[in-house]
């Protein structure tokens, strides 16, 4: 009987050698007579085991990892295709405690399916939720999603079913659902991860909200750093339509949704979605104001419900389960499950899928076995680059959306990015300033030049020019760019700058200090 | 490159996409896939066919970071400069690529920065063509710069 080895290609995989691995494993089984069938499935996001190779056995799925090409040979003399002792050798996969303790809702399917293979998808509950959905009015699927308590995974963490009841609401010839795969923020790629190793599940959930709002066209805006996701979304569409799960006649309802892949071109604003909708259309990526809504007004001026990758790809589990179920996890406001990335200087960075209410410090400590260099972590960095630094005696509030806010941080898309103690928080405040004027799209004046006398300032701070008065002048842009900014680009790149000036003054008062001790301070 | 070749390609990629929705965009990527750059000449051509003005064409070309208007060097490596890098020293992996490629021969390589290559857990990463590569040190890259050199 053959005997199935599974090689990830997830770019993260990749990017370690994934494709040499999956090609030695195929020389080496055929020089030794063994008989293999090789799947690439997608990453079971323990990233720094990767590529983890797997071999199915009687008793389960057998891993291996981290492997390299060379270690192939050795693997094979250890009778590695048969579950044999090695010493990459990881035990069964299911059993292994980071990916274990997991409450994979979302993320169930994960690097245990052949992304591209429609039978795995449907063995494992694929297109029961928009089997579902098809019996449904309308309004209850709409009900269904707004009872699960699903809020926009993106960030803004707004209630996904308010939003698709306004879609519905609006009568109109043509709306969109549009999907947004820009994931820009550093420290993220739960979407990468969805769109390359479960792409169905995110096309059946974008098909969901088409029949729930009465959508025809979809399109997923992906970002072009990812040529892997595309590839393979490409690909799930195409299957998807031939097994009648896209097109003219979905699964014979008579509804119609067609999907597309847009490829962005780089830049980090087009996150923002209303200047999403303006270079899907084909222009620059400029903001809109607001209102009108886009579920009112959106692409092309129709009513359009734009969703994040995670939260589409959650929503056929909850149509499939019951709103009850998913909703049953997480905490307050928070319900059901958030994949955090816990990435940067981390020991055993990767993804971890977690109901609401888990705390920073069991990710970093229980998960991530602390940071990589071996020296004590310093910041914290959650929500990308628009997000605040939380120093130690923050690590123990619970990750849900109201917590974070109250003491002035965001969960946003659930990255976490690690610094250790040789990190220097100026200089990191002065990085968010230079992001933000390098990716600004110009239109509101705040962002626009207040990024840009951002990083003025703080280059007098970190040289120690008329220090107080410099930051004094930095809290007074930061204010400025808040409330002044027309989107998060600009409005909370003071989150990053100020958390930094709060919690590590240290960093910014370092040269002050050695001057007071030497008695050369004047102020 | 022959004007005559790139006024072929270009119509050729534009009629592929004119009929779409917000064409402008698969049209430019069209154009940069197929000739390794946008060239200025194409943009009169893309602006009359899409019945857009040559501003607005020029406008879209200058706004993407990833949308070039000069020829690409042979070679092109983006090295990621977001947070979760350079919270493993990707700055100093930055510089060594910097260095490194000063040495080298103009026109083999192309260096950019990049915000974000979605491989934070198995940081620093760079990607050089089409090809992503994690957990760089500068060593690893003069390993991947040897072996392209050796076939370029």
């Amino acid at each position: 009987m053959s005997i199935k080895i599974f090689v990830p290609q997830d770019s993260a995989a990749l990017a370690l050698g994934a494709d040499v691995v999956a090609e030695n494993v195929l020389i080496e089984a055929k020089r030794r007579g063994i008989d293999v069938t090789l799947v690439r499935n997608g990453s079971r996001g323990m990233l720094w085991l990767e590529p983890l190779v797997e071999v199915q056995t009687a008793d389960g799925r057998m891993a291996y990892g981290p492997v390299g090409p060379e270690d192939i040979a050795g693997l094979f003399e250890a009778n590695f295709h048969l579950g044999g002792a090695h010493t990459l050798g990881l035990g069964l996969t299911e059993e292994i405690d980071y990916l274990k303790r997991q409450e994979r809702l979302t993320f169930a399917r994960v690097g245990i399916t052949d992304p591209l293979s429609l039978a795995d998808y449907l063995a494992l509950s694929g297109f029961q939720g928009l089997h579902k959905a098809l019996t449904m009015a309308p309004t209850e699927i709409v009900q269904e999603v707004t009872e699960s308590g699903l809020r926009g995974r993106g960030g803004a963490a707004f209630p996904t079913g308010i939003k698709w009841k306004t879609v519905l609401g609006t009568a109109a010839a043509q709306k969109y659902v549009v999907c947004n795969a820009d994931e820009g923020d550093s420290g993220t790629f739960a979407d990468r991860m969805i769109m390359e190793g479960d792409p169905f599940v995110l096309i059946e959930g974008m098909t969901i909200a088409a029949v729930a709002v009465g959508a025809t066209q979809g399109y997923i805006y992906v970002r072009s750093e990812y040529p892997q996701a595309i590839s393979v979304l490409n690909k799930a569409i195409d299957i998807a339509r031939q097994g009648g799960y896209l097109g003219s006649d979905i699964l014979g309802s008579g509804k119609a949704f067609e999907l597309e892949v847009r490829k962005a071109a780089g830049s980090y604003v087009c996150g923002e979605e209303t200047a999403m909708l303006e270079s899907i259309e084909g222009k620059r990526g400029i903001v809109r104001s607001k209102p009108p809504l886009p579920a009112i007004s959106g692409l092309f001026g129709k009513p359009t419900v734009i969703n994040n990758v995670i939260s589409l790809a959650s929503v056929p589990i909850i149509l499939d389960r019951g709103a009850a179920f998913y909703k049953d996890y997480g905490m307050g406001r928070s319900r059901g499950t958030l994949p955090f990335q816990l990435a940067g200087n981390i020991r055993q960075g990767g993804l971890i899928e977690k109901a609401f209410g888990v705390t920073l410090r069991e990710l970093m400590v229980d998960y991530g076995g602390g940071s990589a260099s071996g020296r004590p972590i310093k910041a914290v960095q959650v929500g990308g680059p628009l997000g605040t630094y939380l120093p130690e005696s923050q690590w123990d509030t619970p990750l849900d959306y109201e917590a974070y806010m109250a003491m002035g941080a965001v969960v946003g898309h659930g990255g976490i990015v690690v610094h250790d103690d040789t990190a220097d928080l100026a200089k990191l405040a002065r990085y968010a300033m230079k992001f933000c004027a390098i990716e600004s799209c110009g239109k509101c004046t705040p962002c626009r030049i207040g990024a840009t006398r951002g990083v003025e300032v703080m280059d007098k701070i970190i040289a120690n020019q008329d220090r107080p008065a410099q930051i004094e002048l930095l809290r007074d842009l930061c204010d400025t760019m808040l409330n002044g900014s027309m989107c998060a680009m600009g409005g909370m790149t003071p989150y990053p700058v100020l958390s930094a000036l709060e919690h590590f003054s240290q960093d910014f008062a370092q040269a002050v200090h050695e001057e007071t001790v030497a008695g050369e301070h004047h102020v | 490159m022959n004007p005559a070749f790139i006024h072929q390609q270009v119509a050729k990629i534009i009629e592929q996409h004119r009929l779409r929705p917000g064409a402008l965009l698969p049209v430019l990527h069209g154009i940069q896939d197929e000739l390794g750059f946008i060239p200025s000449e194409s943009v009169i051509q893309i602006s009359l066919a899409l019945n857009l003005s040559r501003a607005e064409v020029h406008g879209v070309i200058t706004f993407y970071h990833h949308f070039h208007t000069t020829p690409p060097a042979r070679h092109s490596i983006q090295v990621c400069r977001a947070e979760a890098c350079q919270s493993m020293g990707g700055e100093n992996l930055a510089e060594h690529v910097a260095q490194r490629i000063d040495e080298r021969a103009a026109g083999l390589y192309d260096v950019h920065p990049v915000y974000c290559l979605g491989l934070c857990a198995n940081a620093p990463a760079l990607m050089i063509d089409e090809v992503l590569h994690a957990r760089v040190t500068p060593e690893k890259f003069d390993r991947l710069i040897n072996a392209l050199g050796a076939h370029s």
